[in-house]
């Protein structure tokens, strides 16, 4: 049975290297894996979203059905709301209790949406935590995509796989410890 | 075992070139492609450069092919019309060692003006084209397009799309197999293009393509049938085959087609024979459903349109499993109620210290202006709060087009419009260089500005002539941009820091005082570049300092926010600065009334 994964953001919040470092887990713990990512204007504070899709048989597409993610993980409260419909009936979202305003809102033409973690919950099963918070608590903010990543490692089951040995040949040595305890912490916390 | 490694389309692409033995690579940065070449940079058997423009790229790779080396180059969709004239002369000629060609289109526009289907190219041009559907064919069939491209004597095309180009999966990797450089032997009866070679040429083309048209028609490898014993036939080509597959399963048999030009007519019809209906799945146009109709089984052909002529699967965008699967099943997806019109969209913006925003905030400003904008990150400005361009076109039209947009407005009487034209260095490289030429030669008087940041920015941080760096990071000549637009011709030329809005509305009144043709090239690195030591020496305090707002001063008048900086944002009637984002740029310190700002 293939899973789908969804990984949304804003650019520069890391969705892109937890991505990478989730599928090289899945790729070592020798499931086939297929990952798409858009990149382009996506830079310059857009929408990100990485798909992730695993099997132990053959994956053809790299990309995630509307309705058919098993999990979203969303690391800004309304990019969960955004690619909502890619989730699946009983399907599971992490999210980020961070708001990014983004331009329409910071120049008063738009207005951040309110409730949005009653609307999430409203349609599915919501695990929701402040990462940016709990990465300052392990004393490097840059870790908040790695404690998102964990939550996803958790509720997906995976935490048999090798994760100390991806992050040590993928982030810098200096790193590796923080980061290791980021993944315990994201499983803990979506326990 | 082979090691299996994770790769894009792009880093497979460029894995296949090195392994292929390919001495010569040239490109031009562009989504979503650019990944393809900056791989390439990274091994240094292999010459990688970034050239001014496709067109260039491709010259450059034909020669290097002519003298005997393997080359290669790649560009977006639309670099291949910038490309299409040496493209369309060496399917004639061909190569002494193999030639190359990537296509990467982009179905959905995920940043492009259009969704062109290059495939139309290989007809167009006569050259045979091979379609991948995921990383590992990426590699095997860049080498096998330069194994074809030797024994035809001809250029292959590989075409890619921005899901192919983007998405991972798991590549097995080869080793390099080193080619000898084949002897240059002079062969001016195929190479120089008079028509009377040509014309011998033409008919060359015709036997290869001939040839090549009974190897698609037999090819198991790679155009291969999987009969699942169905009466339900899908037909293929590139990702649409893995987002088929997804939906149907073994529930129908398969016609994968990757070399797809000279496409299989007699191979579809053979597979088509006995099935009660078959689906066609491609992206951009219906370049494979046209051969099935042509192969007599239009009344069974499912495809961009139905056998009765009605509008079938979608005509653009991306023809992913989930599109599939409600056209052919007829499966609405129900998404969940709930509303929708809270979520606030996150358009891309000028970054914070992005060195175009002091110009576009005085350009916006300006009456009787028209700007004629261009391809890059300044295509931006089109947008509010600056609402600074009227028209863009492609790489260099900004000067062009707004020379004859300026001849049509000085035959009004009485006409006070004058035209402002804005591109970048890279873009000006490309083909601006031309289109300056244009207005001197022909006694325009558009005013040209030339947003120089020192890099090649929308793409992601490409060094160009401009940067004193190759592709491959050596030191090189810094080509003088001043120096060639006086060398066009252009007598009035200013240089500013456009972060000083004094000096670029006195460079604009300059400009607009004048009844001939200028040229004010605003100067400053990128705030994203990563500085060369020359940026570091030019500009020792960029990006260095933070603006701060004084609330006491501040009345809450939003003047700052006309500058449209992604810092600043309006928190209790008070403006606030993102210290995380601002990178004292002072732009806003500028705009701000009451000097509030800091």
């Amino acid at each position: 049975m293939t899973k789908n994964i969804l990984l949304v953001g804003v650019g520069g919040q890391g969705t892109i290297l937890a991505s990478k470092i989730l599928s090289l887990g899945l790729t070592a713990a020798n499931y086939d894996v297929k990952m798409s990512e858009i990149h382009g204007m996506s830079q310059r504070g857009g929408s990100v979203t990485s798909h992730i899709r695993y099997s132990k048989e053959k994956v053809y597409s790299p990309v995630v059905e509307l309705g058919k993610a098993d999990i979203i993980v969303a690391f800004e409260k309304m990019e969960a709301l955004r690619y909502l419909d890619y989730l699946k009936p009983d399907g599971k979202i992490v999210v980020n209790d961070c708001e990014i305003p983004g331009m329409p809102i910071t120049s008063g033409v738009c207005e951040y949406p309110k409730n949005i973690l009653e609307e999430l919950g409203a349609h599915a099963d919501v695990t929701v935590f402040d990462a940016n918070k709990e990465a300052e608590k392990l004393g490097n903010p840059k870790v908040a995509n790695i404690i998102l990543l964990g939550s996803l490692i958790g509720l997906m089951k995976l935490t048999d796989i090798d994760w100390d040995a991806i992050l040590a040949s993928n982030v810098k040595p200096q790193f590796v410890e923080v980061n290791k305890k980021a993944i315990q912490v994201g499983i803990d916390l979506a326990k | 075992m082979a090691q299996k490694v994770l790769m894009t389309g792009n880093e497979a692409i460029a894995r296949g070139v090195w392994e292929a033995g390919v001495r010569f690579a040239a490109a031009y940065p562009g989504t979503p492609s650019t990944e393809i070449l900056e791989n390439l940079a990274t091994y240094q058997d292999i010459d990688a450069q970034w050239s001014p423009n496709e067109k260039v790229a491709l010259e450059a790779a034909l020669g290097a092919a002519i003298a005997g080396g393997r080359a290669f180059a790649s560009m977006k969709h639309v670099g291949l019309n910038v490309a299409a004239d040496p493209f369309f002369t060496v399917a004639y000629s061909g190569t002494n060692a193999g030639l190359v060609i990537v296509t990467a289109d982009e179905p959905g526009q995920h940043s492009s003006q259009n969704e062109q289907d290059n495939r139309n190219y290989a007809r167009h041009a006569k050259v045979p084209m091979l379609e991948p559907a995921d990383s590992q064919e990426c590699k095997e069939m860049v080498k096998k397009a330069f194994e074809m491209s030797e024994e035809y004597s001809c250029p292959v095309l590989v075409r890619v799309t921005t899901r192919v180009c983007h998405s991972k999966s798991l590549v097995e990797l080869c080793d390099r197999v080193e080619k000898p450089i084949v002897p240059y032997v002079k062969d001016a009866k195929r190479y120089v293009d008079v028509p009377a070679n040509a014309r011998i040429r033409r008919q060359e083309v015709e036997k290869h393509m001939d040839a090549l048209k009974v190897v698609s028609n037999n090819s198991a490898e790679l155009n291969p049938i999987e009969n699942n014993g169905k009466d339900v036939g899908v037909i293929a080509s590139g990702m649409c085959f893995n987002y088929a597959k997804e939906v149907f399963e073994n529930n129908a048999n398969y016609l994968k087609i990757a070399l797809s030009f000279p496409i299989p007519t007699e191979r579809i019809a053979d597979f088509c024979k006995g099935l009660k209906k078959v689906y066609v799945f491609e992206e951009n146009d219906e370049f494979i459903e046209e051969a099935v109709k042509i192969a007599g089984f239009g009344g069974i052909c499912f495809g961009k349109y139905a056998p009765d002529g009605s509008r079938y699967l979608p005509y653009c965008g991306e023809l992913t499993s989930d599109v599939i699967r409600q056209v052919v099943t007829g499966e609405k997806f129900v998404p969940a109620d709930f509303d929708r019109t809270k979520i606030v969209a996150r358009p891309p913006a000028l970054c914070a210290g992005c060195p175009h925003r002091g110009l576009f905030y005085e350009l916006g400003k300006r009456k009787n202006v028209v700007v004629s904008g261009d391809i890059g990150c300044y295509t931006l400005a089109f947008a509010a709060p600056y609402n600074a361009m009227d028209f863009n076109c492609c790489m260099g039209a900004s000067i062009s087009s707004g020379n004859g947009a300026q001849k049509i407005f000085n035959q009004i009487p009485g006409n006070d419009k004058r035209v402002v034209s804005v591109l970048g260095d890279s873009t000006f490289f490309h083909s601006g260089i031309t289109s300056l030429l244009d207005v001197v030669y022909n006694k325009g008087n558009n005013i040209t500005v030339i947003l120089d940041n020192r890099i090649t920015g929308m793409t992601g941080h490409q060094q160009n002539p401009g940067t004193g760096f190759t592709a491959q990071g050596d030191e090189t000549t810094i080509v003088d941009l001043e120096g060639i637009v006086r060398a066009v011709g252009i007598k009035n030329i200013k240089v500013i820091d456009p972060n000083d809005l004094k000096a670029v509305n006195e460079a604009l009144d300059w400009a607009l005082g004048l009844d001939e043709a200028s040229v004010i090239i605003t100067k400053y690195p990128c705030v994203l570049k990563k500085f060369s030591n020359l940026d570091k020496e030019q500009y020792p305090d960029a990006y260095k300092s933070r603006c701060t707002v004084d609330a006491d001063k501040c009345i809450g008048c939003k003047a700052c926010l006309r500058c449209g900086c992604p810092a600043i944002s309006v928190v209790n009637k008070k403006a606030v600065i993102d210290h995380t984002m601002c990178v004292g740029c002072t732009v806003c310190k500028q705009i701000c009334p009451k000097k509030a700002i800091d």
